[in-house]
């Protein structure tokens, strides 16, 4: 069993890196990033099977892909806080000559990303790539992928989800940060999708909700039934239900935090909201 | 002067379709990706050979650029399928984000490209690809002459580590290299050797060149034509050296003048050896229907548009 204090303790001081990070460089994505912070935790924390060190290949080993990468805060986070590469490196985020790109990219070689991403629409179609490789190689470990609900209105996802579908790529969970929010507004107002839920379904995946999506034990869990859910002839759909900007209360449950960074004021009220736990990078 | 017959003609996505057929039986990470047109990319040996390393996408060009670059992770070189068209402009961010700047070891094998693919007209005869592939950083751009190179470049193309934009055709053009020749990526391939003007040509214009130039002895100009089959790395020295001979340079491609091979060409000549240049190409227009032959009469892409190049440029020298 997991040891969920130790699991929201990190939740936590990922939501500190967040902050700080963008604030640091007065520029970002915060509001994505912390609704996804239970999210990253669980995933690199309870749920990937991985091999020590990082290759690109990944033979042997779960796989997970970033499609929204510009919640790049919080994959940085984790994955440094994962032993990927030095937390210190944190501070380097956006800057110059830094690894830590405005969004993942591989052309930098930082340890745990396999492909770009920030334009957004792409990540389904990789992974799909990556699932059907692990096939070949018969390697039965899974693939992941993350995206946004706005993300969905990239016709290539559905280019994707119904190639998903009609070849079978069983060993792929693609979860879906139903967040209901995009830079322009709600979803509903920028573009409504209707259920994607019933959109996923009639191209035949199998789909399970997780209502909530920013509880680590309710994440750990909902991922755990959707693993069991694979090999069985359809790819997996996680509703990740999450509220943007999670655990900052005057970022919680609006657009606005999408891409804008705190001032000093607001951090420091945001760090006070989460005090530090495993120390700041 | 060196002369170079034919015995036949072939298409040279048949040489992409027999390079892609023998892949299959000596690399075994080969893979390949198809946007519902395998008959007219030749793919189909291939797949009957190796069903399990073959997918068919459907026509969804962008996901197979995407699946293609996730391919890649696990050791797998993938080499997708569709005409030019949908090959590049159609998926120009999904080969910029997920292949060019990821690093991915695909092999973006496109058909039909430029004004031959004919009756289609200008919405499938792509003129632009050359310049929007060589653009993006790390992209290899190769554009070969005939069956034979085509064939030569599809199994070298997978002994390079990284990604590559092939391009090649559709009508059937004489075969006039040789069938036992070694692709060497970035290296030009001199045919005739001449001191008057060095004519600089790829893919299908190749063979023009060569016929101009057969013309060209008879009127007493020599001339040294130089395939350029890799337009991305470019052979400098290999176009330096002839003009730093012949004083003036004519290029020739089946693509627009903006972009192609030609401006490649005319950065390297201005930036080493300013050289009188003439291009040989299309002029920033789009094609319409009509046969090949046609085509490259009323476009200026054939034999008589290189000599007539040629004429000018030797009196700019």
């Amino acid at each position: 069993m997991p040891n969920i204090k130790e699991l929201n303790d990190l939740t936590t001081q990922v939501r500190r890196d967040i902050i700080r990070m963008v604030h640091k460089v007065n520029s970002g994505h915060p509001g994505g990033s912390l609704g996804c912070a239970e999210f990253f935790v669980s995933l690199y924390n309870e749920l990937l099977e991985t091999k020590e060190g990082f290759d690109m290949d990944g033979i042997g080993e779960d796989l997970f892909f970033l499609s929204n990468g510009h919640i790049s805060p919080v994959y940085y986070s984790v994955l440094a806080r994962a032993g990927y590469f030095p937390i210190e490196e944190l501070n380097t985020f956006r800057l110059i000559n830094s690894r830590l790109q405005g969004h993942p990219t591989t052309h930098e070689g930082l340890p745990g990303i396999r492909i770009a991403s920030g334009s957004l629409g792409q990540g389904m179609s990789v992974a799909i790539g990556a699932a059907q490789t692990k096939k070949l190689n018969n390697d039965d470990h899974l693939v992941y992928s993350l995206h946004g609900d706005g993300e969905l209105q990239e016709g290539q996802n559905w280019e994707a989800i119904m190639y998903a579908s009609a070849k079978k790529v069983d060993n792929l969970i693609s979860t879906i940060d139903l967040n209901k929010q995009q830079i322009d507004g709600s979803t509903d107002d920028v573009l409504p999708m209707g259920s994607i839920r019933a959109k996923f379904e009639a191209f035949g995946w199998t789909v399970l909700d997780i209502e909530e999506g920013n509880n680590v034990e309710a994440v750990i869990k909902g991922m755990k039934e959707a693993k069991s859910l694979t090999g069985k002839g359809k790819p997996v759909c996680v509703l990740l239900h999450t509220v943007m900007g999670n655990g900052i209360d005057f970022m919680m449950h609006t657009h606005a935090w999408h891409g804008k960074a705190p001032n000093d004021e607001q951090l420091e009220k945001g760090l006070a909201q989460n005090p530090e736990t495993l120390g700041d990078y | 002067m060196k002369t170079y017959t034919y015995t036949e003609k072939k298409d040279t996505r048949s040489g992409f379709g027999a390079g892609l057929a023998e892949l299959g039986r000596t690399n075994p990470n080969v893979v390949a990706l198809c946007a519902d047109l395998i008959g007219s990319l030749k793919m189909d040996e291939f797949i009957k050979e190796n069903p399990e390393r073959f997918f068919q996408i459907g026509i969804a060009e962008a996901n197979m650029m995407g699946i293609a670059a996730g391919l890649t992770i696990g050791g797998k070189i993938p080499f997708t399928g569709t005409f030019a068209n949908f090959s590049t402009g159609r998926v120009y961010d999904q080969i910029r984000q997920s292949i060019a700047y990821s690093g991915k070891n695909v092999k973006v094998c496109a058909s039909h490209a430029g004004i031959t693919l004919g009756e289609d007209g200008a919405t499938h005869q792509i003129l632009e690809d050359i310049g929007l592939m060589k653009m993006l950083p790390g992209m290899v751009v190769i554009n070969p002459c005939d069956y034979n190179q085509t064939k030569a470049a599809t199994l070298a193309i997978a002994e390079y580590d990284g990604p590559v934009y092939l391009r090649f055709g559709r009508p059937a053009v004489p075969v006039f290299t040789p069938a036992d020749q070694k692709f060497e990526i970035g290296k030009a391939v001199k045919f005739t050797e001449g001191t008057d003007v060095t004519i600089v040509a790829t893919g299908h214009l190749v063979w023009e060149a060569l016929e101009a130039s057969k013309a060209l002895n008879e009127a007493g100009i020599s001339a040294e034509v130089i395939n350029i089959h890799t337009i991305k790395p470019l052979d400098d020295k290999a176009i330096l050296d002839s003009v730093a001979k012949t004083g003036c340079i004519v290029t020739a491609e089946e693509h627009n003048y903006m972009g192609g091979l030609g401006e490649s060409v005319a950065r390297v000549l201005a930036e080493h050896n300013p050289t009188p240049q003439e291009f040989v190409a299309t002029k920033d227009t789009f094609g319409e229907s009509g046969t090949p032959a046609q085509l490259m009469e009323k476009y200026g892409l054939n034999s008589e548009a290189i000599q007539n190049a040629v004429k000018k440029v030797l009196k700019r020298k």
